[in-house]
């Protein structure tokens, strides 16, 4: 007993933490698995899954690399990939700091409510004074703290002499808040702390939702991410091996890269013969040969054997990074693009502040002097502060984003639904976004039961992408695999094993039947059966294109491929395909349809896509797509099918609608209050019942958006 | 009145103890993962 005390100390001391994503997650048994089962592994001291955001984090001995981790949780039966060190989160710093604003607001708010209650029930003299400094009390530091998101932002639109939503949002607060304070003080009859409060209490339930709707989207992606890897062993002049960070490699050194790894930098291969996946490049699923002198790229997974590559470009010089700064350049028109609310302030705030002044100076010509036209003018201000600007337009985005998010879209945020609904023309890439991007083994059919239950055995004993490919075939089938000996895996060459004295093999084919296509052997005794493979037309692409034309939106194929393997696409979609595009002609013929007045979707998958797809009014990836592709567009869709492509933009554009409807009602309500205001009759309780049953009016109205995405 | 005094100091407090809860809640992690949270009751420790 006595030494354990010390020995925990000593753990805490060396213990380092990792971040692994594990997108299989699903269930309480995995997490149970995963949490259990880790720290059996020497050298693991616990680990904590996040199932929301599908991440387990690893406290484990600092000698543990993160190929040793990964290798533990795949023991587990699940894919892992590492995440680079996160780092401070910023969004997810924000979206706290909004939640504490929001509850310190709610708080606020229901106390003053509480004391205002009693003044509006006929509290006097004293007792009414006293109420009021208590309100004060609250409401004071409740601004102060709570009102900061909409003063800063407010404060930055000024300074760069624009106007947004939270100028009249910061000026209704604060004046209001400082006339009530002055009432206070001369003992007035009527102070609106509760109003301001309770103002602020609604704008920041809105901004709350806007922010919890981009975090969620941004945990679906994040853990979907693969790409690069953290680092990797090199080899120094002694022969011996030791992990580097990504960050620490440089030109000239050498690294050891084993199969089912990632590459960490661009370099050559030196020694050992492999295939590499370049699908995040090139959005090809055939991986590519490569040997000795072959140039290589960070990113690239290494699938067959392992190998040792020269280091050539490391950090930002890598070709994936070359790629992520263009599409850095191509995203930034995007930040530019104004949303529909701050468009409506524009015209909004100075229409109010207009009017504001107008009743103050009425009154004033009037001759009720100046306390009295300066209390209705803050009436007015009150009156006519946009809630429906700030809380409408995020609970219609909210509400249509959960329905979508049932329907496997994740939309980015709400200017993203925006600009859906504005697009006029959809762009697709070909090969793994109107097809599947993955090879699917053709004519299964024409195999007896035995064969493809030695097929999915020996299939399920490698992870090249065409062995997976037939596992996941064959496992759809409910095939039951063979029992199988000696099974053993060549690189390079294929599979070969032994079935009742029989040998079997799953290989490269012998002869070169095909030049184009993709196409494996399978052997049994002295049969042998040539599997081809062909990437398939994802099953809904030719009606979701038509259902797109209906709608009214022209489309158009934009692919790196060649012609001729367009052909067939083009003619079964009936749309015109251009072929042979390289990322940047991608990016100019973006540039020839903006100038030419359309707003342009972007659907694609491969990183050679990326900078069309921040370049491009609005896009969208599908889930299969290479991490920057998903990181870039404005929404990403899982699935085999292509149809939730229409069903966003059909969505983004019903939430559009809803929001035009809001400002509408709003612009009703102010229609029947603000000659209430001007005339001097809105009293702090009118106030109150106006802004909240208008509040409830556009969030009952948003609500309509739940079925938005059926 | 003597009442009053009394009273609203202490539901102000109330108040105040609930937000503080409520800020070491957010500040213990207790709302990052609300699935798993969900899920974990399933889970049987042995």
């Amino acid at each position: 007993m006595a030494t354990q005390p010390v020995l925990l100390e000593e753990a805490r001391v060396k213990a380092k933490e990792s971040l692994f994503a594990v997108p299989g997650i699903h269930c309480a048994g995995c997490l149970s698995k995963i949490e259990n089962g880790l720290p059996l592994t020497p050298g693991i001291l616990s680990a904590r899954v996040n199932m929301s955001a599908k991440r387990v984090a690893i406290s484990h001995d600092p000698a543990l690399t993160p190929p040793d981790l990964k290798a533990a949780i795949v023991a587990l039966g699940f894919d892992a990939e590492p995440l680079a060190d996160p780092g401070q989160d910023v969004a997810a710093a924000e979206g706290r700091a909004l939640v504490r604003a929001l509850a310190v607001a709610g708080f606020a708010a229901m106390n003053i409510m509480l004391l205002s209650v009693s003044i509006w029930s006929g509290a006097e003299g004293a007792t009414r004074t006293m109420f009021h400094w208590l309100s004060a009390l609250i409401a004071l530091p409740t601004v102060a703290y709570a009102g900061q998101p909409f003063f800063r932002s407010a404060w930055a639109a000024l300074r760069q002499g624009r106007t947004n939503m939270d100028v009249p949002i910061s000026i209704g607060v604060l004046l209001t808040t400082a006339m009530s304070l002055f009432e206070t003080i001369s003992g007035g009859e009527h102070a609106w702390f509760d109003g301001a409060v309770m103002l602020l209490f609604f704008l920041l339930a809105g901004r709350c939702l806007d922010s919890m709707m981009r975090g969620r989207a941004r945990a679906g992606v994040a853990a979907l991410l693969k790409q690069t890897a953290p680092g990797a062993l090199v080899l120094d002049e002694h022969g011996r091996s030791q992990w580097l960070a990504a960050s620490g490699l440089r030109p000239g050194m050498r690294m050891l890269v084993a199969a089912g790894e990632r590459l960490a930098a661009d370099g050559r291969v030196v020694e050992g013969e492999s295939g590499i996946d370049l699908a995040f490049l090139t959005g090809e699923s055939a991986p590519v040969r490569v040997g000795a002198g072959d140039a290589v790229q960070a990113g690239a997974m290494n699938i067959e054997g392992p190998i040792t590559v020269e280091v050539t470009a490391a950090g930002a010089d890598t070709v994936i990074a070359d790629i992520a700064r263009l599409m850095e350049e191509a995203g930034q028109g995007k930040s530019r693009y104004v949303q529909i609310a701050d468009r409506a302030a524009r015209y909004y705030a100075p229409c109010v502040h207009l009017l504001a002044a107008l009743s103050f100076a009425g009154w004033m010509i009037a001759g009720t002097g100046a306390h009295q036209a300066l209390l209705i003018a803050v009436a007015v201000l009150l009156i006519t502060c946009p809630c429906a600007l700030g809380l409408a337009v995020p609970a219609a985005q909210i509400v249509a984003c959960g329905a979508l998010m049932r329907r496997g879209v994740l939309v980015k945020d709400g200017s993203a639904l925006e600009r859906l609904a504005e697009v006029s023309e959809a762009l697709f890439d070909k090969t793994g976004t109107l097809t599947l991007g993955r090879p699917v083994p053709q004519g299964i059919d024409r195999l007896g039961n035995e064969d493809q239950a030695i097929l999915l055995a020996l299939a399920r004993a490698s992870r090249h992408p065409l062995s997976s490919a037939l596992r996941m075939e064959l496992e759809s089938r409910q095939v039951v695999p063979a029992a199988l000996n000696h099974i053993r895996e060549v690189p390079g060459e294929g599979l070969f094993a032994e079935h009742e004295g029989l040998s079997v093999a799953l290989a490269r084919p012998r002869s070169i039947v095909s030049l184009f296509g993709l196409a494996s052997e399978y052997r049994r005794g002295d049969h042998s059966t040539l599997l081809r493979f062909s990437d398939a037309l994802r099953p809904d692409a030719a009606e979701t294109l038509v259902a797109l034309r209906a709608m009214g939106l022209r489309t158009l194929i934009a692919s790196g491929d060649r012609t001729e393997a367009l052909e067939e696409i083009a003619r079964t979609t009936g749309t015109t395909a251009i072929g042979h595009l390289r990322p940047a002609d991608k990016l100019a013929l973006i540039g020839r349809l903006h100038a030419r007045g359309d707003k342009v979707l972007m659907v694609g998958d491969g990183l050679n896509d990326g900078p069309a797809l921040a370049a491009g009014h609005a896009s969208m990836a599908p889930a299969s797509a290479s991490d920057a592709s998903q990181l870039t567009a404005d929404a990403v869709f899982l699935g085999d099918r292509l149809a939730p492509v229409a069903v966003t933009l059909r969505a983004a554009r019903r939430t559009i609608s809803v929001v035009k409807q809001n400002f509408v009602l709003a612009i009703g309500y102010n229609v029947l209050a603000v000659p209430l205001a001007v005339a001097g009759q809105v009293t702090p309780l009118v106030a109150a019942i106006a802004m909240s049953t208008s509040s409830l009016i556009v969030i009952a109205n948003a609500l309509r958006l739940r079925r938005a995405a059926l | 009145m003597t009442g009053l005094g009394m009273l609203i100091p202490i539901a102000l407090f109330l108040g105040l103890l609930g937000l503080a809860a409520f800020f070491w809640a957010l500040r213990d992690g207790q709302f990052d993962d609300s699935e798993g949270a969900a899920v974990r009751i399933l889970i049987d420790e042995e």
